[in-house]
């Protein structure tokens, strides 16, 4: 089909613009859009009634004039031109080049919005990826086609989190293919050059491709950025057999921006505002996350987000919850004491950790080990929250035993270096080493036959010491 | 069968999954359209003048005003049949394998078109009536064994009935006619494959009360919120509270002979891991694996919004059919929410006017009808067969609020309230049924089944443990406001005893190999036991033992572990009884037996 061109704008609103007088025009084509000036955009049908067509603007209508702009729909949805020469290249938000290289020369040009995974031909994630932090390996694991995002806060080291991850991430059974995928979203430059700098630094940035739009780059296109990054990770991954690792950041920009769309659409919207199908809206990139059978790759998401105002319960970390398979919340408490990593043990959830770990994947002993280490945490934060009412005197000696052990955790266990790469081992090692702080006949959670392994020769070694 | 009548028209207005066409004279509400040159599934919401508005089952991108709409003037139905049980269906009866070997690619490409069930298979009929016999519709016909659990019985279908003027033995498939039956010279023949339209419920005969348990190998839910056979059950809570997983275990070891497991807008690895483990887990009741009385239908979260809205219907409508054969099916949903939201946003589409939280008005209304599909019934046919549907939906509240559309619209239908904390959940307190909020209005008509299985203990032992956690949660104000030291001895063995019952009975690994599962024998005798420790603390705190001894009791330690003994050695936890007994008299001092006297 010829690509057909309209000067026919009838009105524009916000990121919006109507097309009268249209002719076969696809729900969803591309449309290209240039102005006056000599200006391009691009943008995207959103409806078309009859002969009138609503294109969404990547860039914003700032500058469209009704007559002198000239608008031609391209036949074609969106695509990206993908090959394995992606990897070290850095893009904008729209997929283009901005590193000063070369085009690239596609080897497959695909729809940026993917299909949905049939969930017959999903193969279930179950292999451990070794992050190095003890507060993911130990207690939230993560496993290889998962998507596990950062619930964060303004002014929280997330971004730090996410590269030391990146930067450790392997898995327990060796070296393999792998590829990071990024893709910014209005972030700052800043934050942008922390992770190219540490990316560059390590040696990882030839197997890295970037997406960046930043902060002052136009918000609508941000709702491309995250597809594109996913259909770049799809091809490394399905395609080239590698195993990918998928940052996204910021997720609460692009809910902004998705919400800007839907407040011009004029469509009736949802909780604060966002529009009523921003859950599937994420789900259609979260679950893009996942393994095939028959495929060796896999793609692992982690999307960051930040909590507006701290709140769990706002709908983007909220809906993002009932989507991901799981979530690692920071704690602004934890941060304020000093505490990096500072990960909220108790709310954080890894839903994948069951099929992740055990014997002849990380340990026989982890489950429980990591059961118990919850329950023991839990008691002893509440212990402490009781001691700061009634005093430490209104505890009984198991409780001061608990309160004892939550601060000790919280110094040893959470607590860790930005470079500091703990193995698995060393991991549980650490959790039994603090479960002796613990009456043994409270360890409930824990099999009798692991208690005998693993405790008693560390209780006995302790009794030892303290009779020399 | 109705009369089908072909309508064609052409899209005018595509808006995500909605599309209006013109043209469309003649096409009726809630028929079957397909769409556009690829064949787009899709269902009529709305006519007005010759406008039809549409639902699309499928991606739109690429459609273009212009393109045809078709209509076959049938409502959307789906194919009843053997080949039901063990298949992975979307949320309008494809079967998802189908669609991969279709699509020859992991992803799920449009306008795909395969049968629900297998036209080439051959099935063993054997016939229970003979030609010469009178039927009316329900009666059995005959059967084949679909799976090595479950027998499939041909039934004949509603509206039909007369003499039987012929019946094939042997093997057929689905689209072969097995009976013919002659209405006073009207010849109907019959064939295994029959449709149904999804949103029509199936009707019975008569409706029976729900006073039969359904158990769930779950303590929390069969000791205290118990659910009946054909009853209604919700869970609502927020993410990461524990929906999914006890919906699995449900589906897992809910003693039901047939089980609909219907993923609706939730994730893909989780139906995902369903499909992988069922084949391998066995059922507890027949010893064969799960999924040979399993069918599984999904919409993940990433599929096409509209078929989320089909997929419950689906569901209930599978459920019906099997119920009809005289089966227990249990049927679980996860999540209603999902489907609400997608309704909501039809419904936005429809620019109909919006109601609470932009939900359409008929929320209400459209909940209550689906879960009013449950129920205990004597179903259609002579020979009066008892069937049930049991209906437990999830339900997702934004936030964990509960007070939003979705759930309190749920509430006022639903028997059954497992109610999940988020503290509870982070506490990894599991499952994290609530129990202070959580009710059952089934617990009272099931009390006399159990009573008179277990010694007219049962609903005595509930009561009291209930009690106790209850005067735990009061005592444990009192303990934030001034310490526990102001309890008395008394208090702290409630106390005490609340917290084996939390921990040693509520608390239940999913993921352990034997704590997932409980059987009602084992449930009574770890209740026995708790509450009997009890019993026998208040006596020796009142005979002057000491308090720090009688906590820390071993056989306090084997009450602990009372959970994970295998069903085969429960007849150990009887001998507890003799322990407590003789531990605590240990422990009482000399004279103290005087004292009491
Ligand atoms: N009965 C249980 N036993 C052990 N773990 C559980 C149980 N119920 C829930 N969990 C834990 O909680 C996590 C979240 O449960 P899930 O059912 O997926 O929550 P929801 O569906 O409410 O979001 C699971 O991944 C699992 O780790
Ligand atoms: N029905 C309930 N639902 C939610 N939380 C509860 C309920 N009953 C008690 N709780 C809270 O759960 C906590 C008890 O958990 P846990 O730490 O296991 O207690 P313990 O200190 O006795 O071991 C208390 O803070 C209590 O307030
Ligand atoms: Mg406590
Ligand atoms: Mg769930």
């Amino acid at each position: 089909m010829l690509p057909r061109e309209y000067r026919t704008i009838s009105s524009i609103s916000g990121p919006l613009m109507m097309v009268e007088k249209t002719q076969d025009v696809m729900y969803d084509e591309l449309v290209e859009i240039t102005l006056s000036n000599g200006d391009k955009r691009r943008g995207r049908v959103l409806e078309i009634e009859s002969d009138r067509a609503l294109v969404q603007v990547f860039e914003g209508t700032t500058g469209i004039e009704n007559d002198d702009t000239k608008v031609r729909f391209l036949g074609k949805v969106l695509t990206l031109p993908v090959s394995r020469d992606m990897l070290g290249r850095v893009f904008n938000g729209r997929g283009e080049p901005i590193d000063g290289g070369a085009q690239l020369i596609a080897e497959q040009n695909l729809d940026i919005n993917g299909m949905p995974m049939n969930p017959f031909s999903r193969d279930y994630p179950s292999e451990f990826i070794q992050t190095g932090i003890s507060t993911i390996d130990g207690l939230n694991p993560m496993v290889r086609g998962q998507k596990l995002p950062i619930f964060s806060a303004s002014g929280l080291p997330h971004n730090r989190m996410a590269a030391q991850i990146a930067r450790q991430a392997t898995v327990i059974s060796g070296h393999e293919d792998f590829a990071v995928v990024f893709a910014a979203m209005g972030i700052t430059f800043e934050e942008a050059s922390f992770f190219m700098e540490d990316f560059r630094r390590t040696g990882a940035l030839q197997r890295t491709v970037l997406y960046i739009n930043l902060a002052d780059d136009p918000a609508i296109e941000r709702i491309s950025t995250p597809r594109i990054a996913l259909t770049a990770a799809e091809y490394l991954a399905f395609e080239c057999n590698m195993h990918v690792v998928v940052i996204l950041t910021d997720l609460t920009n692009y809910c902004e921006a998705l919400r800007e769309i839907s407040a011009a659409r004029k469509e009736v919207p949802g909780r604060r505002g966002y529009p009523g199908y921003l859950y599937t809206d994420l789900a259609t990139m979260y679950e893009r996350a996942g393994r095939l059978k028959g495929k060796s790759g896999s793609i692992t998401q982690i999307p960051i987000l930040t909590m507006p105002e701290d709140d769990k319960t706002h709908p983007i970390p909220d809906l993002t919850g009932y989507i991901t398979e799981g979530q690692i919340i920071l704690s602004r408490s934890l941060h304020r004491q000093g505490i990096y990593p500072p990960v909220d043990v108790m709310p954080s959830l890894s839903r994948l950790k069951d099929k992740g770990i055990g014997r002849d994947k990380t340990r026989e002993d982890h489950a429980d080990l990591m059961n118990q280490l919850f329950a023991a945490y839990a008691r002893g934060k509440e212990a402490k929250e009781l001691a700061v009412i009634l005093g430490e005197g209104a505890l009984s000696d198991e409780d001061k035993a608990f309160a004892k052990f939550s601060t000790v955790f919280e110094d040893k266990y959470v607590r860790q270096g930005e470079y500091e790469n703990r193995t698995i081992k060393e991991t549980l090692e650490l959790g039994w080493d603090l479960l002796t702080m613990i009456p043994v006949k409270e360890l409930k959670r824990i099999r009798d036959a692991y208690i005998e392994k693993y405790l008693n020769p560390l209780l006995k070694a302790k009794a030892e010491k303290g009779n020399a | 069968m109705p009369d089908k009548k072909e309508v064609k028209g052409v899209i005018e207005r595509i808006s995500g999954s909605l599309v209006v066409a013109g043209g469309m004279e003649g096409a009726s509400m809630q028929d079957v359209v397909h769409i556009g040159e690829l064949g787009l599934v899709g269902e009529i919401l709305e006519v007005n003048g010759d406008k039809a508005s549409i639902q699309v089952y499928e991606e739109t991108s690429g459609l273009m005003p212009g393109e045809p709409v078709v209509s076959m003037g049938e409502p959307l139905s789906v194919e009843l049949g053997p080949g039901i049980i063990e298949q992975f269906y979307d949320g309008i009866q494809r079967p998802l394998e189908l669609i991969e070997k279709a699509a020859k690619s992991p992803y799920i490409s449009r306008g795909i078109s395969v049968p629900a069930l297998d036209r080439e298979k051959k099935w063993d009929f054997t016939p229970k009536v003979k030609v010469g016999d009178d039927v009316i519709a329900g009666d059995i016909l005959g059967t084949v064994q679909e799976t090595v659990v479950v027998e499939h019985r041909i039934m004949v279908p509603y509206g039909i009935k007369g003499k039987v003027s012929k019946i094939e033995k042997g093997e057929h498939t689905v689209e072969e006619v097995i009976a013919v039956i002659d209405d006073n010279g009207t010849m109907h023949e019959v064939k295994m494959l029959q449709r149904w339209p999804v949103r029509k419920s199936r009707p019975v005969k008569t409706r029976l009360a729900p006073n039969v348990p359904m158990t769930t190998g779950q303590r929390v839910v069969d000791a205290f919120f118990p659910v009946a056979l054909g009853g209604t059950a919700c869970v609502p809570g927020p993410f990461g509270s524990g929906k999914t997983v006890i919906q699995h275990q449900f589906a897992k070891w809910a003693q039901a002979q047939i089980v609909v497991y219907v993923g609706c807008g939730e994730r893909g690895n989780e139906m995902t891991d369903v499909l992988l483990e069922f084949p391998e887990l066995d059922d507890p009741q027949t010893g064969q694996p799960l999924m040979k009385r399993t069918t599984l239908i999904a919409n993940t979260s990433n599929m096409p919004v509209a078929a989320r809205e089909a997929s419950v219907y689906t569901a209930i409508t599978l459920a019906e059919y099997y119920r009809d054969m005289g089966y227990s099916v249990a049927l679980m949903a996860d999540s209603t929410s999902r489907w609400a939201e997608a309704l909501r946003e039809m419904s936005g589409r429809l620019e109909e006017m919006p109601g609470e939280e932009g939900y359409p008005a008929y929320l209400g209304t459209r909940l209550a009808s689906f879960y009013e599909r449950a129920g205990r019934c004597i179903v259609n046919g002579k020979d009066g067969r008892e069937g049930s549907i049991t209906v437990i939906g999830a339900v997702s509240p934004p936030g964990g609020d509960l007070s939003e559309p979705v759930t309190q619209n749920t509430l006022r239908v639903t028997k059954v309230f497992w109610g999940l904390d988020a503290n509870l959940a982070y506490q990894r307190h599991f499952p994290a049924i609530n129990w202070l909020n959580s009710y059952s209005l089934y617990t009272e008509r099931l009390d006399p089944y159990w009573d008179e299985k277990f010694d007219d203990q049962w609903s005595g032992l509930r009561t009291e443990a209930m009690g106790l956690l209850e005067q735990e949660a009061q005592l444990n104000e009192i303990v934030r406001l001034v310490g526990i030291d102001a309890l008395s001895r008394d208090e702290r063995m409630v106390m005490e005893t609340a917290k084996s019952l939390r921990e040693d009975f509520l608390h239940q690994n999913a993921f352990h190999e034997i704590d997932t599962y409980a059987s009602m024998e084992k449930q009574f005798k770890m209740l026995r036991t708790i509450v009997s420790f009890h019993h026998a603390g208040l006596d020796a705190l009142h005979k002057g033992a000491p308090m720090n001894k009688l906590f820390n009791l071993p056989v306090r330690e084997q009450i602990a572990r009372m959970r994970y003994l295998e069903e085969k050695d429960i007849a150990q936890i009887d001998k507890l009884e003799d322990t407590i007994k003789e531990q605590i008299s240990g422990i009482i001092p000399v004279g103290g037996d005087t004292n009491a006297a």
